[in-house]
């Protein structure tokens, strides 16, 4: 391994001077981590942009058309990326651009902009579409806006700016606001609308990568209540629209969705608690704190009962896989917060032990939850980049790594178990059967042979070497 | 004989390209001790290097110049200097390629100007920044793979002595791909210099110490060199002149350039193989015979159910130009050549043996929409290019034969071999099984559906 050099003598410290508030070892001096900031200008963050963190929450929406207005490139890396699962409409999971030339640059992308949107709608007859700006749109200074008021006027649905320009400084997280501003846009009722209120729950912050919408729903309708619309995943633009006739606003990742419940709150009086459905722990808690706020004696006993039920079925089976996994060690590194906490608990309900733990978008408060759920030593880091992961990997002596497809790589280089959690997994990591699922990747990773095997050198290559 | 035709819709729906900085990336990335900087907002590097980490399934890092508003409006150059120092803190690289973006393309950085200022200031680095300018917004990965290429010889190329080895330039191709390249120039006991060599540093066994900076790549004091070889087998008849790296060295150190089709198929290998033979005057082993024998083979045991398959060619210009004549010797007729890149054009004289009546079109500047639109109406039965393609798959029951960049749903892009005759002869019976497999699951119920008198007819005529 190599030595990472310091900005100011080159010796032998932790990281670039500049990131060393970012980085923090949990019961040692200082709590507070620098997070929230820019990223480091050449520090490889695994970050992305203001689009793509605007692209990935709207992205769901299964009826809706995604057109990124600006130079190919931007679309073509988010087609099809976001594993979210559909009960009807592929749409989505198609990706349209302008495809900016040269001179559109030079004279402005708004007429061709228009063009597209219009062909769109005689091709598909979708019933909203996105317009994403990009880099080079917030340079050239197009008004999306008034070309999407103009086609929205011209065509009848909803042509909604996305005002995602990549540069625009905080990134993935001001993404996720861009895109509570575009959805709000689309919830707000027309003129003289009225949306009934009903009994049932928005559930925001769900996207539905594994199938998760669809079980917590069977979970919700044993207990007696209905899910109006998941925000965003299998949600539709038509069923965006009924989300004021939700009851009560269920926030599960907070990133990308406190921001609507806020909104929601402060606009509508519609009332929201924190949910979260990864681990057994998390899943019961959680249906017990929604059938609380019901407050119907009746719906708490079903709670109750099928948190019992669920939690009897599955007990052996992670019983088997902590067995097999205590004192194993592991790093995390995601995206959002929300996760990473959710990853600690379930990874600590196998009898691991989590050394090291970073996000991309955490904030001071996700940091302190995240700092307090850890043992004294482990490491905290902030937008880490794959130099500090690399080192913290084999500092740490780590077993497992969770994280996303950048540092599943790096983790079998390294030779390292990894498990996936981001959002080209295929497999539902939620509620009961997700626990077991994730149990079970944990463990065929972190457990597998093939390390060993590996690892395991021929007589004649030692004697080569 | 060929329809040729763009895109004349407005909106591109469904990619079949990427952008220009990307493919400039990964040639930069088959130069030994390199580091890339991209200039412009946090996202595109972050982008770029998933793509490429979802095809090699390698760590790949790319640096990136995280440009904000502010920088937007008064200029990156300072950020660009920062990006510059950490890199060079923390990879310790010898050559750092600094990428432009459409975003600071369109700002109008003057990136020359920032590098010169930032190297006289920084005199003892000893590192070479090369400025590459890609804005996407003017082509694809392909002409952003060329253009780094190329500048990246102009950096280095200096006139010097003759000397008796040559020149290989390859276009985009996989390691496994370059390692099977290399071995036939050593077979033929050819000395050379190969460029951009990305089959060691996208592809790094396991086992070895692990480094930030992947060991392998181009040299630079080869590069330097290669101004002197006897002769520049470039593989890169797409290749426009503008960014043409061979006719660079063509033009400016009179390099004799011998622009090549990539050697997948008999033909095009032969041609290799024969311009191999003539630079170096040495004999062909028997090794290279036997697997041409062993290829042609193939393509007889072959040829029957390649007459059945009606492909789809999309991708990379070069590969699917090769692929086309591959498919053109066995007796198979693409119904649609389609590339995203801006320039192609097919050349159907390299073959003989075309039969006119095909109807077969040609799309440049193409995207899935525009493919799949004409793969059904043209009957196509067979794909064969990179990932993107397994819409038709989904949609279509079409077949896909993955070959190209990116394949990132399969395991292995990195590995899949297509060139030389054994790389040829393995993608040969790739396609043709990727046929036959799909034929055999379900003639059952054609020829059933299609003969078998349940004597209904008869019995409603009674």
């Amino acid at each position: 391994m190599q030595t990472i050099p310091s900005v100011t003598d080159g010796a032998s410290p932790l990281c670039l001077k500049e990131r060393e508030q970012s980085i923090i070892t949990t019961g040692k001096s200082n709590p507070r981590i620098n997070c929230v900031d820019d990223s480091l200008a050449g520090a490889v963050s695994q970050r992305a942009c203001v689009y793509c963190g605007a692209r990935v929450v709207l992205n769901p929406i299964t009826d809706a058309v995604h057109l990124v207005h600006g130079p190919i490139g931007c679309a073509s890396y988010t087609w099809d990326i976001r594993g979210s699962l559909s009960s009807g409409s592929e749409m989505y999971r198609n990706s349209f651009s302008t495809d900016l030339k040269e001179r559109d640059v030079i004279f402005g992308g708004e007429k061709k902009l228009a063009l597209c949107i219009d062909e769109i709608v005689e091709k598909y007859h979708p019933p909203a579409i996105f317009v994403y700006a990009t880099c080079v749109v917030g340079i050239i200074g197009d008004d999306i806006i008034a070309v999407c008021k103009s086609a929205s006027s011209r065509h009848g649905i909803d042509v909604i700016p996305v005002e995602s320009s990549g540069f625009i400084s905080g990134n993935k997280i001001i993404g996720y606001r861009v895109a509570g501003n575009a959805l709000m846009k689309l919830l707000t009722p027309k003129e003289g609308e009225v949306i009934e209120k009903t009994k049932k729950v928005n559930f925001l912050g769900e996207y539905n990568l594994g199938g998760e919408k669809w079980l917590i729903e069977r979970y919700l309708r044993e207990l007696g209540i209905e899910i109006n619309v998941a925000c965003t995943g299998d949600s539709t633009v038509a069923s965006i629209k009924q989300i004021l006739g939700g009851f009560l606003n269920l926030v599960q990742c907070t990133g990308s969705m406190h921001f609507i419940a806020r909104m929601l709150e402060e606009n509508y009086h519609t009332p929201y608690i924190h949910v979260n459905f990864f681990g057994a722990y998390n899943t019961s808690d959680s249906l017990r704190r929604i059938a609380r706020f019901y407050n119907e004696p009746r719906m708490i006993e079903r709670a109750e009962k099928l948190i019992y039920r669920e939690n009897e079925r599955i007990k052996p089976v992670i019983q088997h896989y902590r067995q097999k996994l205590t004192g194993k060690r592991a790093a995390i590194y995601v995206g959002g917060a929300y996760k990473a906490l959710a990853i600690i608990r379930q990874l600590r309900e196998l009898g691991m032990e989590i050394v090291f733990c970073g996000t991309q978008t955490g904030r001071p408060d996700d940091y302190e939850q995240i700092h307090g759920m850890l043992q004294p030593g482990s490491v905290i880091a902030d937008d880490a980049n794959p130099a500090e992961i690399e080192r913290f990997l084999i500092e740490k002596k780590v077993d497992l790594m969770a994280g996303g497809i950048k540092e599943r790589v790096l983790a079998y280089k390294l030779g390292i178990g990894f498990v996936d959690h981001n959002h080209d997994r295929k497999d539902c990591l939620a509620g009961f059967d997700g626990a077991v699922n994730f149990a079970h990747e944990v463990f065929v990773t972190a457990c597998s042979p093939v390390w060993k095997s590996i690892r395991n050198q021929p007589a004649w290559e030692v004697a080569h070497v | 004989m060929s329809d040729q035709k763009v895109n004349h819709r407005q909106v591109n729906e469904n990619q079949c390209q990427a952008c220009m900085p990307l493919g400039s990336v990964i040639a930069l990335k088959g130069i030994e001790g390199s580091m890339a900087v991209v200039h412009g907002s946090q996202g595109c590097s972050t982008y770029m290097r998933l793509s490429m980490v979802e095809h090699f399934n390698e760590p790949v890092d790319i640096a990136s110049s995280s440009l904000n508003e502010k920088q937007a409006v008064y200029g990156g150059e300072q950020n660009l200097r920062k990006a510059l120092d950490n890199v060079t803190r923390v990879y310790h690289p010898r050559i750092i390629g600094v990428m432009t973006t459409c975003l600071t393309e369109t700002m109008g950085e003057d990136i020359d100007q920032m590098i010169q200022v930032y190297r006289k200031e920084r005199k003892d680095t000893g590192i070479d920044i090369i400025p590459i300018s890609t804005p996407s917004y003017s082509g694809s990965v392909t002409e952003g793979y060329w253009t780094a290429t190329r500048e990246i010889i102009r950096y280095y190329a200096k006139d010097a002595l003759p000397h008796d080895g040559i020149n290989v330039i390859l276009p985009l191709v996989s390691p496994a791909d370059i390692r099977e390249i290399k071995r036939i120039l050593d077979l033929m006991k050819i000395s050379y210099t190969l460029i951009p060599d990305i089959s060691s540093t996208l592809d790094r066994p396991y086992g070895i110490s692990y480094e930030k900076i992947p060991p392998g790549g181009t040299k630079p004091e080869d590069i330097q060199k290669m101004s002197g070889a006897r002769a520049t087998i470039q593989f890169g008849t797409q290749c426009p002149d503008s960014i043409s790296p061979g006719l660079f060295l063509k033009e400016k150190f009179g390099v004799p350039l011998y622009n090549l089709p990539l050697p997948v198929s008999l033909h095009h290998m032969d041609q290799f193989i024969d311009t191999l033979y003539t630079l170096s005057g040495n004999p062909v082993p028997s090794s290279i015979m036997l697997e041409r024998g062993w290829l042609c083979d193939a393509m007889a045991d072959a040829h029957k159910y390649m007459a059945e398959v009606r492909p789809v060619l999309y991708g990379e210009p070069e590969l699917i130009s090769a692929i086309y004549t591959l498919c053109l010797e066995i007796g198979s007729e693409p119904r649609v050549i389609a590339t995203g890149s801006p320039h192609y054009s097919l050349m159907d004289d390299d073959v003989t043996n075309t039969d006119g009546g095909v109807d077969r079109i040609v799309l440049k500047d193409a995207d899935f929409a525009s493919i799949e639109y004409e793969s059904v109406q043209r009957g196509v039965n067979l794909a064969i290019g990179h990932s993107g393609g397994k819409i038709l798959t989904e949609r279509h029951g079409i077949p896909l034969v993955r070959v190209g960049y990116p394949v990132h749903d399969r395991l292995g892009g990195q590995r899949i071999v297509s060139v030389g005759y054994t790389g040829t002869l393995t993608l040969l019976e790739r396609i043709a099984n990727a046929y036959i497999e799909e034929k055999y699951r379900t003639y059952r119920q054609s020829r059933k559906a299609e003969y078998y008198d349940t004597g209904e007819m008869m019995h409603a005529e009674s």
